[in-house]
């Protein structure tokens, strides 16, 4: 197996201590960086390396790092660290373990589009992590890789933690602009996007914690070692959150392009129990449900941004959630549904009754109170929020339930008839 | 006593971090501290945040209703987050959930009778690897319990009890 990229911890003890860090190339691109290359010198690498958005757009970075209105100033950047999508687990891996490398990309970032101050927003659960981050902030002021007139030259950069108090919306780029100015977080209708008009108006470059955590790796090593990583369409390394039943849950970087098969049973040893795989939810909550069935050309699928796409489906944050046979739909949408009503910030119409439709009539079918027509009412509350919400969370709150009712219409059918039917395994869990 | 003047070295503290033009930033760490002692937020409390950061008392109230980890109402000396969602339930969070339940003899959403223990389900806190999962939050802020069974809970609330102080 190639050695990690992100996760290189596991292989590297004691990678959050500065020496250990230092003592295998660490700060190095940064210093590189601002001592011997141009801003658009490194958008360039970084646009050549392939590297996409890991936050779950999968938006090409140097692309978005080159929008920056240097017409307007300050700039500022923020690193997404609200980590909220169910099935997803991996920031908190790398800041914890590996937090110098993540700060760094951070800081190459900040320098990249003209920063002095970037924020680390951070759900607000993630409070050890926070404090964490502080001090290993405190240690490269002290090492004199942040403060003021860097390296001798004239770049100063602060970097700063801020944490969010429980609301997955927050992750969403425009209402965690809105939660940092101290507002209730709930998404700004785009254009403007945050590179020409981002917090406190000014251009703002916003990425995800593994996103910045692969940047010294290519600055250090080059577009064209990165490149060769991976799929065409999607290049470099994925951490793969698995989680669901499968005997061994847990982050594994691999390259994309990696295919179902090898993450599940190669990585996570298998289903428990050994029982078939129903369903595969690549990207979380947010995700269609993949209609495996066992099926073989499904879980040899390559996992990559356009690969994932022919299933119907999205890699998204590639939070590779596997549902076995024992799983009745029924439940389990009644269960995503709720996380989005719960979650639902309340500024869109259709996002704030619908989420509330949805959960009270999944609510109804577990409750064995399902009335004639209820799975067709479902669908039709779903598919009406499509295409008008401001932002993509009422748009992943109908995922799920579209996909599960279309794909496996069996668990509806059987958990809305009247009469007394077996009652699968999974559904007894409340 | 005012916020200001309990804590000045953390309200400037946390003032730093934005720019002077900009202090509405610093309204969430805010809060935070002064939720720190009492575990929710009195009206006296959002009214002295509201006032360092210069916007309205509504304005701090619209905020704490939206966030779920600040409280307008008292709660147990620490809340249990029980998380319960999709990935979670995979791995037996509800079954745990209602073992707890039983264990400790009250309800989803319900304080103990000592007052020190307020249960709470919760969605998704990015540890679904690790289920049946839960946070604390309590008087020295928010720590994660991984991989744990209802005897192992039950062993962490007493000790938290007997202590004082929250363990690793």
């Amino acid at each position: 197996m190639m050695e990690h990229i992100v996760l290189r911890h596991r292989e590297i003890p004691d990678l959050n201590t500065v020496d250990v860090y230092k003592k295998n190339g660490g700060f190095e691109a940064f210093k590189n960086a601002v001592t011997k290359m141009t801003a658009a010198q490194i958008i360039d690498v970084v646009k050549n390396s392939g590297l996409r958005g890991r936050g779950g757009a999968g938006f090409p970075t140097g692309t978005k790092w080159s929008f920056i209105d240097n017409k307007s100033w300050p700039h500022y950047v923020v690193a997404n660290a609200d980590e909220s999508e169910p099935g997803t687990f991996k920031d908190r891996e790398i800041m914890e373990s590996n937090p110098f490398q993540f700060l760094e990309g951070l800081a190459i970032g900040c320098y990249a589009v003209g920063a002095n101050v970037g924020y680390i927003y951070l759900r607000g659960e993630f409070w050890e992590i926070a404090s964490l981050l502080d001090q290993k902030i405190a240690e490269m002021e002290k090492e004199g890789i942040l403060g003021d007139k860097l390296f001798g030259g004239e770049y100063s950069l602060r970097l700063y933690t801020h944490l969010g108090a429980g609301a997955y919306i927050c992750g969403e780029e425009s209402a965690m602009l809105e939660s940092l100015e101290g507002k209730r977080g709930q998404p700004r209708v785009r254009p403007p996007f945050p590179p020409s008009v981002g917090l406190y108006g000014k251009p703002t470059i916003i990425n995800n914690v593994e996103t910045f955590t692969n940047v010294p790796m290519i600055l250090s090593k080059g577009a064209d070692w990165y490149k060769s990583i991976g799929t065409a369409d999607s290049a470099g390394v994925k951490i793969f959150s698995l989680s669901g039943r499968v005997r061994k849950p847990g982050n594994y970087e691999l390259p994309f392009g990696t295919t179902f098969r090898e993450l599940i049973y190669t990585h996570g040893g298998g289903v428990q129990d050994s029982r078939p795989v129903k369903a595969i939810m690549a990207a979380g909550a947010s995700s269609s449900l993949i209609l495996v069935n066992n099926d073989d050309k499904v879980l040899d699928t390559k996992m990559d941004y356009a690969t994932v796409r022919t299933l119907g489906a999205d890699l998204g944050s590639a939070s590779v959630i596997i549902i076995d046979d024992t799983v009745s739909m029924d439940w389990l949408v009644n269960k995503t549904v709720h996380f989005f009503r719960h979650e639902s910030c309340g500024k869109c119409t259709p996002c704030r009754e619908g989420t509330y439709w949805m959960s009270t009539i999944t609510e109804r079918i577990r409750e064995g109170h399902a009335k004639p027509g209820d799975v067709d009412l479902l669908l039709n509350v779903a598919k009406q929020m499509q295409g008008k919400c401001l932002c993509a969370l009422g748009e992943f709150s109908t995922m799920a339930v579209v996909s599960g009712i279309e794909r496996f219409p069996e668990d509806f059918r059987r958990a809305t008839q009247p009469s007394p039917l077996p009652v699968m395994e999974g559904s007894k869990v409340r | 006593m005012s916020l200001a003047e309990k804590y000045p070295e953390e309200v400037k503290q946390i003032l730093s971090k934005y720019p002077p033009e900009h202090k509405r930033s610093a309204v969430m760490p805010l809060l935070y501290l002064a939720q720190r002692e009492e575990g929710y937020l009195t009206r006296a409390a959002m009214q002295d945040v509201a006032q360092i950061v210069d916007i309205t008392a509504t304005e701090v109230a619209a905020l704490v209703g939206f966030y779920t980890l600040y409280h307008d109402q008292k709660g147990g000396k620490y809340r249990m987050q029980v998380c319960t969602d999709l990935p979670c339930a995979l791995r037996g969070a509800d079954e745990f959930m209602n073992n707890l339940c039983q264990n400790l003899g009250i309800k989803v959403g319900e304080t103990t009778e000592d007052g020190f223990l307020t249960l709470e389900a919760v969605t998704c806190l990015a540890a679904c690897d690790k289920a049946p999962m839960f946070q604390t939050q309590g008087p020295d802020g928010i720590k994660y319990h991984e991989n744990m069974t209802v005897d192992r809970t039950l062993e962490l609330i007493n000790t938290l009890k007997k202590s004082g102080r929250e363990v690793a």
